[in-house]
């Protein structure tokens, strides 16, 4: 009995990782699939990756995406660690909440009501404005991230470092500081991971003429899933394993923090 | 002039009053420790003199030098923590260094003191560890020696050996001893185990709600307690009710219900009429299968109930005539006899009046 229910869960996990990697294992294969169409096998060819290499529209939907995610998660590591200090430090109730709530906020409020903003401030829609709405919701993840660090933190740490002389200011760059290093780069990593696929806040704050990797695979697909869609997007998995496991390695704690 | 003077410090934390009015004053190369009951306060007057809070009212004073609100950082007193608090990104040697580091101490002078300092605590060679990779009595000596490394004027310690093993925890024990005699300065530690306490210290205070109760030698508040909280946090102490009948200089009678009249003695000034507990500890009572009644000696009847074999010694809990049970106390001190009474028994229980304390209520 107890073999054919470890055998049951055995099944019933295999079920739950193939609902999960199965679609990405497809989309890997068919980018490497000869077929016009996305969705068929018709022997191997590098060629869609070539053809990604040359699509000039592409490769600056794609920078774009880069350099918004890398301003937007290094903004948020800076405001995200002040603000999971602040609310560390001072215990107000409604803090947390503040800075937390674009994590529950459905995604669409924000970009409309982003957009409406911007329009209100006379902020001209682009790059600079889509930077500065993915920073609105990177710092609400490294927030979270740092902030359970620092509950997870022994108080008398710091202390420790007051106690045997130190100021609070080197109290803080000398203990507080590095404890909390490998949270402020899960955080950052997360952030990064969050903005470079965002879609719907992008699609509200881009304005006519920016395009990012999401917005233009989604103006690509509605003509049709081709194998081009399906190399760009595996690139783009392999850089967010690469990014995971690099910093896996960097700090190793980060990823179980992270859990 | 005490080292360090405490004049009626008072701090709350809403309506609770954690510290309540403690005046105290501890000498230069004192062994003081804080005792007490958890949430007796003594943790907080230990942050008071850290600087880790301010009282509310009161001042402290350190060489007569007005500290209350000179920050942690600039008093010339440390802490050893419950937790240890070893940063733990920082080598064992790094720890050690970091009240160098900060005093500004030329780093040529700082290797050569750091690596004495490990050795003073046995941890000679262990400077390129990290504090995870050592055991709860090396983290232990760590924390002690970065505390002591530019020789404060004052050594606090938190419970430093609650999360230590037994055996470890008396080996600890001496060690701090040893060592508080060796470098000579002022140490003043919390704990709510009293062993430790009287084992320890040159003076203890004892802690309830927020005050001192009271203050003395380990004997002194051992065998004189002075109420009955203390009596009866410290060691065991066998505790009757009663009223005080007769008066007599120091000794007094004291009505307790279902054994009547009582000797005791009693140092503090005590009227007929008033009431309180004669407390007399379990190893000032005889127990014997016979004893005569002697003047001047308390002397009752009961059947033993339970015994506690603790090897050393054997703790009989005697049934009185009224029901209630007294303990008494035997070491198992004569060779080849490994058991005097048991359970049934009828015994005969006597002290003499000076044992019994009368404590008012």
């Amino acid at each position: 009995m107890a073999k054919r229910g470890k055998a049951a869960l055995y099944a019933a996990a295999l079920a739950a990782y193939a609902f999960l990697y199965v679609p990405l294992v497809i989309v890997v294969l068919f980018s490497f699939s000869a077929s016009r169409l996305g969705t068929q096998w018709a022997g191997f060819t590098l060629g869609w990756y070539v053809m990604l290499l040359h699509d000039a529209d592409m490769l600056h939907a794609a920078w774009n995406s880069l350099v918004i995610a890398l301003a937007a998660s290094l903004a948020a590591i800076v405001f995200g660690t002040l603000a999971a200090l602040a609310t560390h430090k001072y215990r107000l109730r409604f803090l947390p909440v503040l800075v937390l709530a674009p994590l529950s906020t459905p995604d669409i409020l924000q970009g409309v009501s982003l957009l409406v903003f911007f329009v209100l401030l006379n902020v001209s829609l682009g790059l600079r404005s889509i930077m500065l709405a993915h920073t609105s919701f990177c710092i609400a993840y490294v927030a979270i991230v740092v902030s359970s660090r620092l509950a997870g933190m022994d108080p008398s740490l710091v202390e420790a470092a007051r106690d045997l002389g130190a100021s609070p200011w080197k109290g803080f760059w000398l203990v507080t500081l590095p404890l909390l290093v490998p949270g402020i780069l899960a955080g950052g990593l997360l952030a990064f991971t969050m903005s470079i696929d965002d879609f719907v806040i992008t699609f509200f704050t881009a304005g006519a003429g920016t395009s990012t990797l999401p917005l233009r695979i989604y103006t690509m697909i509605k003509v049709a899933v081709t194998p081009e869609v399906n190399a760009v997007s595996t690139l783009l998995m392999a850089l967010t394993l690469v990014l995971v496991i690099s910093i896996s390695r960097l700090a190793p704690q980060a990823l179980k923090g992270m859990g | 002039m005490a080292l360090l003077e405490i004049r009626g410090a008072t701090r709350r934390f809403g309506n609770f009053v954690a510290v309540r009015d403690v005046n105290l004053e501890i000498e230069a190369g004192e062994f003081f420790t804080l005792l007490g009951p958890s949430g007796c306060g003594k943790t907080t007057l230990l942050r008071l003199i850290a600087g880790f809070d301010t009282p509310d009212e009161g001042r402290i004073l350190l060489d007569g030098r007005d500290i209350t609100l000179t920050p942690p950082e600039k008093r010339p007193v440390h802490t050893v923590f419950q937790s240890y608090a070893l940063f733990p990104h920082m080598t064992v040697a790094d720890n050690v260094a970091f009240p160098l580091r900060m005093a500004r101490v030329p780093r040529a002078e700082i290797g050569s003191r750091v690596a004495q300092a490990l050795r003073d605590v046995q941890l000679a060679g262990m400077g390129e560890r990290l504090p995870q990779e050592l055991s709860g009595g090396q983290k232990q000596r760590v924390a002690i020696a970065r505390a002591l490394i530019d020789r404060p004027r004052v050594l606090l310690l938190d419970e430093p050996l609650a999360a230590l093993d037994l055996k470890l925890r008396e080996q600890m024990q001496l060690e701090l001893i040893t060592l508080q005699r060796l470098v000579g300065i002022t140490f003043v530690y919390v704990t709510h185990d009293q062993g430790e306490a009287l084992a320890l210290s040159h003076r203890i205070g004892v802690m309830d709600a927020g005050r001192i109760v009271q203050l003395g030698a380990p004997d002194a508040i051992y065998e004189f307690p002075e109420t009955r909280f203390v009596a009866d946090f410290i060691g065991t102490c066998n505790l009757l009710e009663g009223t005080v009948r007769t008066l007599a200089g120091t000794r007094l009678t004291l009505e307790v219900a279902g054994l009547g009249e009582l000797a005791a003695s009693t140092r503090a000034p005590a009227q007929a009429g008033d009431r309180g507990v004669l407390a007399v500890r379990p190893e000032k009572v005889r127990i014997a299968a016979q004893i005569a009644p002697t003047p001047g000696e308390v002397h009752l009847r009961g059947v033993v109930h339970d015994q506690l074999y603790l090897g050393d010694v054997t703790v009989y809990k005697v049934q009185l005539a009224d029901g209630r049970l007294l303990e008494a106390l035997l070491p198992n001190s004569a060779a080849g006899v490994v058991k005097f009474f048991e359970v049934g028994d009828h015994v005969d229980l006597a002290w003499r009046a000076e044992a019994a304390l009368f404590l008012h209520d």
